[in-house]
């Protein structure tokens, strides 16, 4: 931020008045004269018009290409296969939502588990978090690909579990490691006193973690978890590797029917402004409220 | 020990001490403690820090265990596996030295909340008896402030309303001024001291010597965790026979 300079104190010994004190002088005014560039050019606004004239300029040399040429423009082409790219894109939220929800339930509940007073169940609960958060997410993935069955039967009901639900299964396996981390961590991290409280007031264990502890956590946890999710989305990609439909699926198919090399990097360029234009706002959320809540506590 | 449930009169000692003994480790906290408490009387543990006071009154509500001894609480025995530690903590209040407030929750949902969760009472009456226990604590207005918005001596005595909420018999307090500043005390002394006057059953775990001087129907001090020597403040404060307890006082005082 730039502020007027303060004028400075008469160096002339003569003309300093009694009692006047350079020291008290607010230096940071000085210091924030001086025009920081790393905020001029990285703010949400500047970026944003930065991508506004990228998007810009390619339309403009688009058209120019288009009127010039006879094959069809870079530009064109990415608008020719931007619903199909969209629908793709609407598969990696989807699997991401899905991921998040039962990875955030999971988590929730394993990361209670790491603070049970029981020993062998808290051993049991920081095993599995353990192993989840130090595995591989494409090999979760493969994983569940090859374990779970495509369908079961239970009960004369079948339920079948297509390719995209496995995909689901095995990214809310890390989702869960690291949310059952933030949990523990966030549990552990109130006050003592607010156990004992609770205890003299009669509430029991159950009691004192649902409307004591949990509430006071979700303050500690809401920037790791949504930093966490956006970890997720750009991880989602993966399950085009094993064969699920997503945005990465439809890229290739896209590319393949076009036939055209020089439409490779727009291409991929494109998905990657998908994801940007999905995360980073996520990003900015995420550190407004770190800031916000790293004052209080 | 025999169950005596049900066959506790007023006549009997509210809460006794016989012999108590806890450790941390091989730290021995409790050297063998015996005290007996009448319903309605006031009581001071005063003493240096370390010498187990605040370890005592937790075990009188059992959030300490103990290895040996008993502590009976209206006739019943507090360290039985067997114990309904609901029912044991309907009967003892307790306030702590860092309030301890739920932050999350206002004033008055603070004052509320054990009533409504966990002896299930109507919400309606429930209110209405809040509401009462904050004027009685001097909050008025204060009903819908977060902990975060109130002063130590506020919170302090708001952490006292929420435990009166329960309907104790007894209530315990932990060092509750020692984390106030010095105008902020008398707020919180004076709640107490409307408290005991109510006769209500108070054991304070205290600094102000002062204050337990005033308020106090027994005093007792311990050091190193057993009973050096207690007695009615008059005679305790100017007349100690203890050479422990006079050295204490002389320092104190």
């Amino acid at each position: 931020m730039w502020l007027p300079p303060i004028p400075e104190p008469a160096r002339n010994p003569a003309l300093r008045r009694p009692g006047h004190m350079d020291v008290l002088l607010p230096r940071r005014a000085y210091a924030a004269s001086a025009l920081n560039w790393r905020e001029t050019l990285l703010n949400p606004v500047s970026m944003t018009l930065l991508f506004a004239g990228l998007t810009a300029s390619l339309i403009g040399a688009a058209w120019a290409q288009d009127a010039a040429s006879a094959q069809p423009s870079v530009f064109s082409v990415l608008l020719k296969w931007t619903p199909l790219l969209g629908e793709g894109f609407a598969y990696n939220v989807l699997i991401s939502l899905l991921s998040m929800l039962i990875g955030t339930v999971l988590g929730v509940m394993l990361g209670i588990l790491q603070v049970s007073p029981l020993m062998p169940v808290r051993k049991f609960a920081w095993l599995v978090t353990q192993f989840f958060r130090n595995s591989p997410w494409l090999v979760l993935l493969f994983y569940s690909i090859l374990l779970i069955p495509f369908q079961v039967t239970a009960f004369g009901i079948t339920v079948p579990f297509p390719g995209w639900l496995k995909a689901v299964i095995g990214l809310s396996l890390p989702v869960m490691a690291y949310m059952s981390e933030y949990v523990r961590g966030a549990i552990l991290s109130v006050p003592t006193g607010q156990w004992e409280s609770a205890e003299s007031l009669g509430f029991t264990r159950g009691q004192t973690m649902r409307m004591v502890i949990l509430p006071q956590t979700v303050k500690r946890i809401l920037p790791n978890w949504m930093n966490l999710y956006a970890v997720l989305t750009m991880a989602t990609p993966l399950v085009s590797i094993i064969g699920v439909d997503d945005i990465m699926g439809y890229t290739r198919s896209a590319l393949s029917a076009e036939g055209r090399p020089d439409i490779l990097i727009p291409m991929y360029l494109y998905v990657l402004s998908w994801f940007f234009a999905y995360c980073y706002p996520i990003s900015l959320v995420t550190s407004w409220l770190e800031r916000r809540y790293s004052v209080k506590l | 020990m025999a169950h005596t449930e049900g066959r506790w009169t007023e006549a009997q000692p509210i809460v006794s001490l016989k012999d108590v003994r806890k450790s941390y480790g091989t730290v021995q906290v409790l050297n063998g403690i015996s005290l007996d408490i009448m319903k309605g009387e006031v009581v001071c543990i005063i003493g240096p820090s370390g010498s187990g006071k605040s370890t005592l009154i937790r075990c009188i509500n059992a959030l300490a265990d103990i290895q040996g001894g008993s502590i009976q609480v209206e006739g019943q025995e507090v360290h039985d596996a067997k114990l309904d530690k609901l029912a044991l903590r309907k009967k003892i209040g307790m306030v702590f030295q860092q309030y301890n407030l739920f932050p999350h929750k206002t004033a008055l949902q603070n004052v509320m909340m054990a009533p409504v969760k966990v002896l299930k009472e109507n919400r309606v009456e429930v209110e209405k008896r809040a509401r009462e226990l904050i004027r009685k604590v001097r909050l008025e207005g204060k009903e819908n402030s977060y902990p975060g918005e109130l002063s130590g001596g506020q919170q302090q005595r708001v952490a006292i309303a929420r435990s009166l909420a329960m309907r104790p018999d007894i209530m315990l307090f932990d060092e509750v001024t020692a984390a106030l500043d010095p105008e902020t005390v008398k707020e919180v002394l004076v709640t107490i001291k409307d408290l005991a006057a109510e006769g209500m059953t108070c054991i304070l775990v205290t600094h102000e010597m002062g204050f337990a001087r005033e308020v106090a129907d027994h005093i007792y001090f311990t050091d190193k965790g057993v009973i050096v020597e207690h007695g009615p403040p008059e005679t305790f404060f100017t007349n100690a026979s203890d050479p422990r307890t006079r050295q204490f006082l002389s320092q104190v005082l």
